[in-house]
């Protein structure tokens, strides 16, 4: 008897443990996960560069210095033949292959600082530049061992620092990684998520009013419901066909337009607003509604004067969880066109345009070296997002739920 | 006229009429011995809607004339008899006509470039036509709504009755949705069986799409590689992870966990669901494919691919642990507690009580989980586009590489879509089959539910 109870304790420790088990490797995943992305991205935010001497006082360049504080400045340095002093400045201090060791657009950064100080020109002098993705590979430790010789002796003469890459922010995409930034998917997502709440919002709050208040009990109703409840499971790979064939293929709408991934993720995360809408207007007490009605108000303005702003919160808590969702996907965009290699960020709703996650699955697939930690880094931009969105979302429940 | 000052001039009437029904109101107020029925911003209310209202339907419905007038002005010209009678080219020469005239410049037909300033005439014709009779029409019902405006004028019944008619319009556009993805699904779907047969594309085995003989396109279009690489990754691989795990965690956080500790886990695996999935699908492109491959290596798999069916499958099981472990999270909370409570009372250990009492009693909610998680996987792209490959195989083995359907409806519409080939429609055919097959295991999961939940209170 003893003994079957040893072994009837020993099973229920065992299942314990399994139980503990499969919930701290869950969690354990979801570390490795980030873990992994930031271990990779980090080192997408910093940027090498290399201290790059040109002299223009012996070898002056041929530009006119009146341009220099207009607009036509960026021109007329391109037109003085600027990005060939450059390379040649950079085999010169760096030996044969130097121009190989400062990226392909190093000689915008000689021009911004011209623009800055126009004296450069009549002197010699250092100037910081970008250094090509190689480099910057081998002095984050890996690339050719050839390479690495060279950071070493680049950064014995002092020749080499490693700073914040600000314009990782502020460009847009690129063929060069060192180059390359998220601005162009950033205001692409910024433009889409706004006409997918334009949209969402006002038609999930209304449907969730009417199925919550309005409606009669009777077939149709439950036609709207079940419909709903089916949308919020369909895959969202069946939204993007949908995209394709109603809003570019019968509308005519243009193709890749923040326009057109709005209304696709709007469809999309219309279900999600509703059902959390139709929760938080159940959750407010008949009580409301009754003293209103008793008081002499009408239908419409119990609903809008004050049950309504009661189940705001709960209304708003949903739609952030919705638009979260939206501003992560990516497969009915893909489908819609936003798969483009898009170089300007777009100028408003009818533009061109990629969104965060697109751009991440299109850099994902580039075969250059220094687009993994530009895509980590792109991927810990976009968690971030989440992760505020969420919060937002949670502190919004906390503080303004209340318990009737 | 363009379109949007078009609307904001309707809009702005709408202001307009809305101020003065309101003024007309007050003054009948101050006058009048009886109190109004309605305040004044809900008369002006009812006159704006008058005005705006059919105006902004009349713009919407001759924008979508006006191109046929203006192209039926363009046929009556004599230059439109060089016009071929029908086919190809003259819907090509049509086109161009439009696009010049909306201001392109190249084109490859000389007709169109003599006809565009024909069709430019006429559209802004039927345009400046269509501005006037707007601005009437808004006019003549504001002044027709200013005219009912007096003290007992039930003027917020009428608005409210408006404001239902719109909450009932917005809640049709959910029915709307599903009825337009079945419908364009369908009808892209019929064109293509019209191309192939369906007994081909549902029981052929060889997917080929790179090479379609235009005589039997159906060879090479096969789905049955694609069911069943969907049917492995996502129903057994990715469930073969994720219940488990889930249904273990589900039961861990209810019945063992400590109050602090469940607070703390459930929004940690509810993180799990929110990571977008294409980081989850990069994720298992860089470390878990190259890590599989080694392993299989290791194990003797001489040729195994860094895009195995195992990696895509694994990374997917773990996203979805989240939705089986709270949808059995619901279900083991919902059997009531003097269940859990006799069964511990007749001295059974609580790893008893779960598997010979609770596990059963929420076992209808725990199987539509499931269900419900299958059909979340069978629907997920980005993970397996980036994680798996294309190559549509028919294989047990884990290692090697499998496609689903979700990936090839994106590898099908990228790249020339030109929108008759059977390549792009077979797309379609695939969401439709894609489509039934969730919505189906979405109906199955809620009648689980519905029929097999015990009342117990």
């Amino acid at each position: 008897m003893q003994k079957r109870i040893r072994k009837r304790y020993r099973a229920e420790r065992r299942f314990r443990a399994i139980g503990m088990g499969a919930v701290i490797v869950s969690a354990a995943f979801l570390f490795f996960l980030l873990a992994t992305m930031i271990g990779n991205g980090a080192a997408g935010f910093m940027r090498t560069e290399v201290a790059l001497p040109i002299d223009f006082k012996s070898a002056p360049l041929e530009v006119d210095r009146a341009q220099l504080g207009t607009r036509g400045a960026d021109l007329a340095l391109a037109g003085a033949g600027l990005e060939n002093r450059v390379k040649t400045a950079a085999t010169a201090a760096f030996g044969e292959k130097g121009d190989e060791l400062i990226a392909e657009n190093a000689w915008t950064a000689v021009r911004d600082a011209i623009k800055e100080d126009p004296n450069l020109l009549s002197q010699s002098a250092h100037i910081w530049v970008p250094a090509s993705s190689e480099l910057d590979a081998a002095a984050d430790g890996g690339g050719e061992p050839e390479l690495r010789a060279r950071v070493q002796q680049l950064r014995d003469r002092g020749a080499l620092q490693s700073g914040f890459n600000a314009g990782f922010l502020s460009r847009a995409d690129s063929t060069d990684p060192t180059a390359v930034g998220i601005w162009g998917a950033l205001k692409g997502s910024i433009l889409t998520m706004l006409v997918t709440l334009l949209i969402a919002f006002p038609i999930g709050v209304l449907s969730a009013v009417y199925l919550e208040e309005y409606a009669p009990k009777n077939r149709w109703t439950d036609l709207i419901e079940v419909s709903i409840n089916n949308l919020a499971a369909v895959p969202s790979i069946i939204f993007g066909l949908l995209g394709l064939a109603v809003f570019l293929g019968t509308l005519g709408l243009p193709s890749a337009a923040p326009l057109v991934g709005g209304l696709t993720l709007a469809l999309m995360i219309m279900p999600v607003i509703v059902i959390a809408g139709r929760n938080a207007i159940k959750a407010v007490p008949p009580s409301i509604r009754d003293a209103a009605l008793g008081i002499g108000a009408s239908r419409v303005q119990v609903v809008f004067h004050h049950v309504l702003p009661l189940a705001l919160p709960g209304i708003l808590t949903g739609t952030i969880i919705g638009m979260a969702r939206a501003l992560g996907e990516t497969a009915p965009l893909l489908l819609i066109g936003m798969r483009a290699f898009i170089v300007t960020p777009p100028g408003g709703v009818f533009d061109p345009a990629t969104v965060l996650p697109v751009q991440i699955f299109l850099w994902s697939d580039e075969v250059s070296r220094g687009f993994i930690e530009k895509t980590s880094a792109a991927i810990i931009v976009l968690l971030a997002f989440l992760l505020a969105m969420n919060a937002l979302a949670i502190y919004l429940r906390n503080k303004f739920e209340t318990r009737w | 006229m363009n379109p949007y000052a078009l609307l904001f001039l309707v809009a702005g009437l709408g202001v307009i009429a809305w101020l003065t029904g309101r003024a007309r109101a007050a003054r009948f107020g101050a006058a009048s011995k009886h109190r109004l029925h309605s305040l004044p911003g809900q008369h002006g209310l009812y006159v704006a809607m008058w005005t705006v209202i059919p105006a902004l339907i009349f713009v919407v419905a001759w924008s979508i004339f006006t191109p046929s007038l203006a192209t039926d002005a363009v046929l009556k010209a004599p230059q439109a008899s060089a016009l071929p009678m029908f086919g190809y080219e003259r819907d090509a020469i049509l086109n161009e006509v439009r696009a010049r005239a909306a201001g392109g410049d190249y084109g490859f037909y000389p007709l169109a470039e003599q006809l565009a300033p024909v069709y430019l005439q006429a559209s802004r014709f039927y345009g400046w036509l269509g501005t006037g009779l707007a601005i009437l029409l808004a006019f003549a019902c504001g002044a027709f709504a200013y005219t009912r405006v007096k003290a007992d004028f039930r003027a917020r019944t009428r608005v409210e009755r408006t404001v239902m008619l719109a909450l009932l319009v917005a809640s049709l556009i959910a029915i709307l949705t599903t009825l337009g993805i079945f419908l364009s699904l369908l009808f892209e779907s019929l064109r293509f069986f019209a191309m192939v047969p369906i007994t081909d594309f549902l029981f052929g085995t060889l997917w080929s799409p790179q090479v379609i003989d235009p005589a039997d396109p159906g060879a090479t279009l096969g789905a049955v590689p694609l069911f069943w690489g969907t049917f492995f990754i996502g129903a057994v691989i990715a469930m073969l992870v994720a219940i488990p795990f889930g249904l273990m965690s589900a039961i861990y956080l209810t019945q063992y966990a400590r109050p602090a500790v469940r607070q703390w886990m459930k929004p940690l695996l509810e993180i799990l669901a929110g990571v977008p999935t294409v980081v989850y699908g990069y994720f298992a492109a860089l470390t878990v494919g190259p890590a599989i491959r080694d392993l299989a290596v290791s194990l003797g798999f001489t040729y195994a691919s860094s895009e195995s069916a195992l990696s895509a499958g694994l990374v997917m099981g773990v996203m979805i642990i989240p939705f089986v472990s709270s949808m059995a999270d619901d279900s083991i909370a919902a059997v009531p507690r003097a269940m859990r409570d006799g069964s511990l009372a007749m001295g059974a250990t609580t790893s008893e009580t779960i598997r010979r009492v609770l596990l059963p009693a929420a076992l209808p909610g725990v199987v539509a989980g499931v269900l419900l998680a299958v059909s979340r996987a069978i629907g997920e792209t980005m993970i397996v586009v980036m994680a798996a490959s294309g190559a549509a195989n028919i294989t047990a083995n884990p290692f090697e590489s499998a496609t689903t359907v979700t990936k090839q409806i994106v590898d099908l519409l990228t790249g020339e879509a030109e929108f008759d080939s059977p390549k792009t429609l077979a797309a379609f055919a695939l969401g439709l089959t894609l489509f039934m097959i969730t919505f189906l295991l979405n109906i199955v999961a809620l009648r689980v539910v519905k029929k097999y939940r015990e009342a117990y209170e």
